[in-house]
């Protein structure tokens, strides 16, 4: 028997863990694009909303520009009045991630290769911004449901297997459903993407660009080709996180915010490093919900907006290229 | 034809030294000044002050500020929102603690404050560089809207949360409260305008200015001629605060009246300002001007247009918003990364040689 204190405690930290996944999974999208090519994509939160709303969009029919075609035209369109099965509708939204990542690369970053990074952040800012006003003219601003039918609500089964653990006043562990099915989702594909960036001809091209852009260059690597293939992979990252918290917490504009929650993650897991991501979303996720659950309280309650960006800044004081990134070497 | 140095004979090293070194420059810069100061207040209304003037002013001391730490001294702030809630909230304890007080003094005690708690959050910029920097202010601009959100003696315990500024008078005329009339409201801010562009644009020619530029082109180059890093740095935050909390304390106490910290100073401030100094064009007091003019106006003329002449709805016009500015920061980006300052100078060139350019 164990205090049902310290229980409850075990289940702050495992719904951290939970939280630490998705938060992972966003941070995943940011490390590939880095890798590959040295920009650092501020829009990765945006991309997740935007293909969330578009997701919503093409399962239930609706006109794409419908407001905006209305307001010019005068015309009253909205749905084309059909129903696309969740796994089609999810493979058309892949289509226009990869559609996306294409436009970005050739009108956008082709012309910027070679820029400073700080440059290269400053236009996914302004990427931000476009696809956030392009995402709410597309589908409409309103907050959607995303139901592609994943379980929901909290598992009966833990519970009850748990519950037995405490005394009489713990009723065992409460655990999302969803957070589960989150986690193995997250779980498969880091796995998936480490296996094609390991065997694969093209992840091999890939962790050759990563490398030198030169060298990689020189012996037939499409530099073209391999950013518009990790923006895609970025766009596929974003589009399983965006189905994630969408089915968590509905699709609507706070769905983008989960990218400055990334931050901090890759800055304790290193920017180049995906297990790096993956293990510093994880200690962001339980920090900040024992934080919360011990001191939080004690200061006023919601520690979580910040918490996670004093600890990554406080950490990066100590050891300036996170946990597991490539050490920073300056010449003159 | 008459925009050169020549036949502009100086005779003393203060002529030379001068801000302006072309005659036509100097002549422009006196008319804009008594434009600004003695035909505007006359003119001005309550439209044209609330919704173009002042939050213009406001955002170009801020633009100032956030200029001096990126676009000279190279480290990119994205905490600007927070550091204006500093300068505000400081502002208005100082207002309802010392209400004899000139409210003159006030606000240049909220920048001094603001300058301190800068200077603080700066000291990670020694170990932190680039955009983990840009990352790690990030830290200043949320934990700062949390602590005014909930330590409750920064609002004096008020039950809504919000900060009211009360009515202050500078020479018997009221500057702050509902009271004010719009040429009062315009005036004040565009005396601290004006003394602020004229200490920044003196500081970052003078021998800090150098020092902060030679960080941002390489600060290991630096250190090694005999930059101190910690000093310029530090030096660079501090300054930077200092005209950023001016700009709080004034975008609450002469601009909005009422402030919640999460709406009036959230993240979305910090990037409004650094896309007016993108746009305007990083490391130039006039294109701090110059990109606050264009994102104040943008707005307010995509509003004209598409709701006023085109009958479309508000929240489209406002989408559109985010899409042209979100187009255009791009767009400066590749096409011109030194923004419009940079329009302005080529302008200056081909002035030079105009009529005969060869």
């Amino acid at each position: 028997m164990m205090s049902a204190e310290f229980l409850y405690g075990i289940e702050v930290v495992l719904n951290g863990l939970m939280a630490g996944v998705l938060y992972a999974l966003v941070a995943l999208g940011f490390v590939l694009i880095f890798k590959a090519s040295g920009i650092f994509n501020y829009a990765q939160g945006v991309m997740a909303l935007f293909a969330a709303l578009t997701l919503v969009g093409i399962m239930e029919g609706q006109v794409p520009f419908a407001h905006v075609i209305n307001a010019v035209f005068g015309t009253e369109v909205h749905h084309f009045g059909w129903h696309v099965p969740a796994l089609a509708a999810i493979i058309m939204t892949l289509g226009v991630m990869v559609m996306f990542a294409w436009a970005v690369q050739k009108y956008i970053f082709k012309h910027l290769v070679g820029q400073e990074p700080i440059i290269l952040f400053m236009a996914t800012i302004g990427l931000a911004y476009f696809l956030e006003g392009v995402g709410d003219l597309m589908w409409g601003s309103n907050i959607k449901t995303l139901d592609v039918g994943l379980p929901q609500g909290g598992s009966r089964w833990v519970e009850d297997m748990t519950a037995t653990l405490g005394g009489d006043d713990f009723y065992g562990f409460f655990i999302d459903k969803l957070d589960m099915v989150a986690t193995v989702v997250a779980a498969i594909l880091v796995l998936g993407l480490i296996a094609f960036a390991q065997y694969s001809k093209q992840g091999r091209a890939m962790r050759a660009v990563a490398d030198d852009h030169q060298a990689a260059l020189s012996v037939g690597i499409s530099l073209n080709f391999i950013w518009v293939l990790v923006w895609s992979l970025a766009g596929l990252v974003a589009l399983v996180a965006g189905i994630m918290w969408g089915a968590k917490s509905g699709v609507q504009f706070s769905l983008s915010l989960i990218a400055l929650k990334a931050l901090p993650v890759l800055m304790l897991g290193g920017f180049t490093s995906i297990p790096g991501a993956i293990v510093g979303g994880l200690i962001i996720g339980v920090g900040e919900k024992l934080f919360e659950y011990t001191i939080g309280g004690m200061m006023g309650g919601a520690t979580e907006n910040w918490f996670a960006y004093v600890l990554a800044l406080v950490f990066l004081v100590f050891r300036p290229q996170g946990l597991f990134g490539e050490k920073i070497i300056e010449r003159v | 034809m008459f925009y050169r140095e020549a036949g502009d004979f100086k005779t003393s090293y203060k002529d030379d030294n001068q801000t302006f070194p072309i005659a036509f420059d100097r002549y422009r810069y006196w008319v804009v000044l008594a434009v600004a100061f003695l035909v505007i207040p006359f003119l001005i209304n309550d439209y044209w002050a609330n919704a173009i003037f002042v939050p213009f002013l406001i955002y170009a001391i801020a633009a100032i500020g956030l200029n001096i730490l990126t676009g000279y001294c190279g480290q990119v702030s994205l905490g600007t929102g927070g550091f204006m809630a500093v300068g505000a909230y400081a502002c208005y304890k100082l207002m309802t603690a010392f209400p004899d007080v000139s409210i003159v003094i006030h606000v240049v005690l909220a920048g001094g404050i603001t300058a301190a708690v800068g200077a603080a959050f700066g000291l990670p910029s020694l170990r932190i560089k680039g955009f983990y920097l840009a990352v790690a202010t990030l830290a200043a601009q949320f934990f700062l809207v949390w602590l005014f959100n909930k330590v409750e003696w920064f609002y004096n315990y008020s039950a809504s949360g919000q900060i009211n500024a009360p009515e202050r008078t500078v020479f018997s005329v009221p500057v702050t409260g509902p009271n004010t009339e719009a040429w009062a409201q315009y005036l004040i801010c565009l005396v601290f305008v004006t003394v602020s562009a004229i200490i920044a644009r003196n500081l970052t020619r003078g021998t800090m200015g150098r020092k902060w530029m030679a960080i941002r082109d390489m600060d290991i180059a630096a250190e090694i001629i005999g930059v101190n890093p910690l000093r310029a740095k530090l030096s660079a935050f501090a300054v930077s605060s200092f005209f950023i909390g001016v700009a709080g304390a004034l975008f609450f106490a002469v601009y909005l009246g009422a402030v919640e910290v999460g709406e009036a100073f959230g993240i979305q401030k910090s990037f409004l300002v650094l896309f007016m100094i993108i746009i305007g064009g990083l490391g130039s007091i006039f294109g701090a001007f110059a990109g606050a003019a264009f994102l104040v106006l943008l707005p307010v003329a995509l509003k004209v247009v598409g709701v006023d002449l085109l009958g479309w709805p508000t929240d489209m016009v406002a989408h559109l918003q985010l899409v042209v500015v979100g187009a255009l920061i791009m767009f400066f980006l590749i096409k011109e990364p030194h923004g419009l300052a940079q329009l302005w100078r080529v302008a200056k060139e081909k002035l030079r040689l105009w009529p005969f350019p060869h």
